[in-house]
């Protein structure tokens, strides 16, 4: 038992590669790809909690936990690297990637052959880039996660998709270049690409030099802020995410939070504030551009009516909220904004597969949506299941089953959406906008005097702009809502199926969890926010590991056995 | 060397830059492809260039740097090849799938001056 816990590391990262491998192989047979991915997709969220676990349940200091893939000395071989963020961030995605497969089970996984292996390894690059310990190796899970994005935002088709979608696709791979090229200027100047051993070289690098590793650095950074959706880079997220089909854009939700993910890992480990002439290099860049991705995110929604497009902003006033937080370098504020950021992504994720249903329980549709639905690859009226369904499988009974008061449903779900995605009580979404403001207004605990007297005019701005979003994204959600909820119009009753409303139940459930449990949940942000900004406990953990010794040789062991 | 190699490097991402931003998809596709080759030849320039050296292990040659060309960045770049060709393949049949469906090949489907 205990032997093999350590190689549990790199399993989110096997078992959805095995999982896609498998389903390649199935050949036609969806029924049985959507039952193995729905397990696999348990079975890894399974796997994230237990992993959460082992790092959380050693108390205080951070414990973090360090495989070696390939078994080399550590600066030379890639390195896994578990600790307090990670694990978070491989719920999140499990968590997502599970309610995203359910969803899909209603209907569009039938809209295109590859869907559930796509999807397997969608989160296969997402676990992989959460728990790498090496800059090329993380480069080479953003490309498997992009590639597998690029399939996914195209599934279903369609002119909007494509056009979109051929934009997403020529942003990441310049993004993917820039990534390289910073990549190897970084290896250029300190001959290492593990991100603990780049740590400990930075300070050493001598002057000449450092402008060089500036520059590789930042190169890489806009490789990461593009993914993070920065303004001005974000320009490509909205329309492909509206575009997407909806179980994929619930996914794609978790996948600017990799952007900010990297930020997190690597910007606090390389350019902390032991990191001699390079400390802190780049802070205004991420606060300001923050600042400024929260303003543009801010004001698409004020200026969106679809809903589609309310969702995508949301997530760039998630990414702008989360980027200026962390740009901060501040424990507390880091804490909070970690918070933030699981209640977020599950949030924007529910509203995402909400829309859909939304959308399709309305009978004037929009021009937008016309020009969509006319191209779905599937008959116009999918609601009615087809004669074939197959009525002995126990998901598939329940299918077409109107659920009662189902617009009811609608609209407590929409409700309780924007009320996370504003920050007002009682949900998490203000618990998290509330504990970023107290660690703006008390960067030194609670009731120092004189801290708010010392804020900077960054902090202000913040402050400002996270209270003024919040009641901006109000106001538009809530319009968005009156139109959709309370116009008089002939509508359908709209009919759900049961596999369509469990994800978005869940999610919301989750962030009721958040709310209810918020004391566990902020001490572990807390504990992971602290263990951020003291980078050389994470450097020590990683040095440290030493291969496994070759097991003695085979004749003693053949000698044993006879 | 030095010179030619920088040169080189520069020449092709000017013109990978320029490409990309052209209006047709296929240039877009092109500046690419030529956008990657400098890429690659500049993680290839960040081991240092050296004449007549080798990346492997021989016997009888002191094993430093002096002696051996830096081979992490070989396969960094053999790598992010194989990576690069896979995504311009995939490009392409986003391109060709953009000029079905909107019968032109601007890369915003419009059909202005192309």
């Amino acid at each position: 038992m205990i032997a093999w816990l350590p190689h549990l590391i790199v399993a989110p990262i096997l078992l959805p590669l095995l999982t896609a491998i498998v389903m390649l192989l199935l050949g036609d047979r969806r029924r049985w790809k959507a039952a193995i991915n729905l397990g696999s997709s348990a079975l890894g969220l399974v796997l994230a909690i237990a992993l959460l676990g082992s790092v959380h349940s050693h108390g205080v200091p951070a414990v973090i936990g360090v495989y070696l893939p390939s078994n080399w000395d550590v600066p030379y071989g890639i390195v896994l690297a578990l600790d307090r963020l990670s694990a978070l961030m491989l719920v999140l995605s499990a968590i997502v990637g599970l309610c995203s497969v359910l969803f899909s089970l209603a209907r569009w996984d039938r809209a295109g052959v590859h869907f559930h292996p796509l999807l397997q390894i969608q989160l296969m690059g997402l676990n992989g880039a959460f728990l790498t310990g090496d800059l090329f190796n993380l480069f080479v899970f953003f490309e498997v996660l992009l590639a597998a994005s690029y399939g996914l935002l195209l599934h279903g088709s369609g002119r909007a998709r494509v056009q979109s979608g051929l934009h997403y696709i020529a942003v990441n791979l310049v993004a993917s270049s820039l990534f390289l090229v910073g990549a190897a200027l970084i290896y250029g100047v300190t001959g290492t690409l593990n991100m603990a051993d780049l740590a400990r070289k930075i300070p050493q690098v001598a002057q000449a030099d450092r402008g060089l590793l500036h520059a590789g650095a930042a190169i890489l950074a806009i490789a990461f802020l593009t993914k993070a959706a920065m303004w001005p880079l974000n320009f490509w997220l909205v329309p492909a995410y509206t575009a997407a089909s909806a179980p994929v854009a619930a996914l794609f939700a978790i996948m600017t939070k990799v952007g900010v993910y990297t930020v997190l890992r690597l910007w606090p480990l390389l350019f902390s504030a032991q990191a001699g002439a390079s400390a802190l290099f780049g802070a205004d860049v991420l606060i300001y551009g923050g600042l400024a991705t929260l303003l543009f995110g801010t004001m698409g929604l004020l200026a969106s009516q679809h809903l589609g497009r309310l969702a995508g902003f949301s997530t760039i006033v998630s990414a702008g909220t989360l980027l200026a937080a962390v740009g901060f370098g501040q424990a507390p504020l880091t804490a909070g904004a970690l918070f933030y950021l699981l209640s977020s992504t599950l949030a924007i994720s529910a509203l995402f597969l909400l829309v859909e249903l939304i959308e399709r329980s309305r009978q004037a549709p929009s021009v937008l949506l016309a020009d969509e639905a006319d191209e779905l690859p599937f008959p116009p009226d999918p609601l009615q299941p087809a004669h074939d369904v197959n009525l002995d499988d126990e998901q598939r009974v329940v299918i077409g089953k109107a659920i009662p008061a189902s617009l009811a449903f609608l609209g407590l779900s929409f409700i309780a959406c924007a009320l996370l995605i504003a920050g007002l009580p009682p949900l998490s979404g203000f618990l998290a906008k509330f504990t970023m403001l107290s660690a703006l207004l008390n960067p030194l605990g609670l009731g120092s005097p004189g801290a708010a007297a010392g804020m900077s005019g960054a902090g202000w701005s913040l402050l400002v702009l996270i209270i003024g979003s919040g009641l901006l994204s109000m106001i538009a959600l809530s319009r968005a809502g009156m139109r959709y909820f309370w116009a008089p119009q002939d509508r359908l009753e709209p009919r759900l199926r049961i596999v369509e409303c469990a994800p978005i139940v869940a999610l919301l459930i989750a962030c009721v969890w958040l709310t209810v449990r918020a004391d566990p949940v902020m001490r572990y942000a807390q504990a992971a926010a602290e263990s951020l900004q003291q980078p050389s406990q994470y450097i020590d953990a990683v040095l440290s590991a030493r291969p496994v010794p070759n097991p003695p040789a085979l004749t003693t062991i053949g000698e044993g056995s006879r | 060397m030095e010179v030619v190699v920088a040169a080189a490097i520069g020449v092709l991402t000017a013109a990978g830059v320029w490409l990309l931003l052209r209006p047709r998809t296929f240039q877009v596709i092109a500046g690419l492809s030529v956008l990657s080759y400098a890429v690659n030849l500049f993680i290839f320039s960040m081991g240092r260039l050296s004449i007549d050296k080798e990346p492997v292990l021989e016997a009888g040659v002191p094993q430093d740097l002096m002696h051996y060309t830096d081979p992490l960045p070989q396969a960094l770049v053999l790598t992010a090849i194989v990576i690069s060709f896979a995504m311009t393949g995939l490009f392409l049949v986003m391109l060709l799938a953009s000029r079905g469906l909107t019968v032109t090949d601007h890369v915003d489907g419009d059909k202005g001056d192309v």
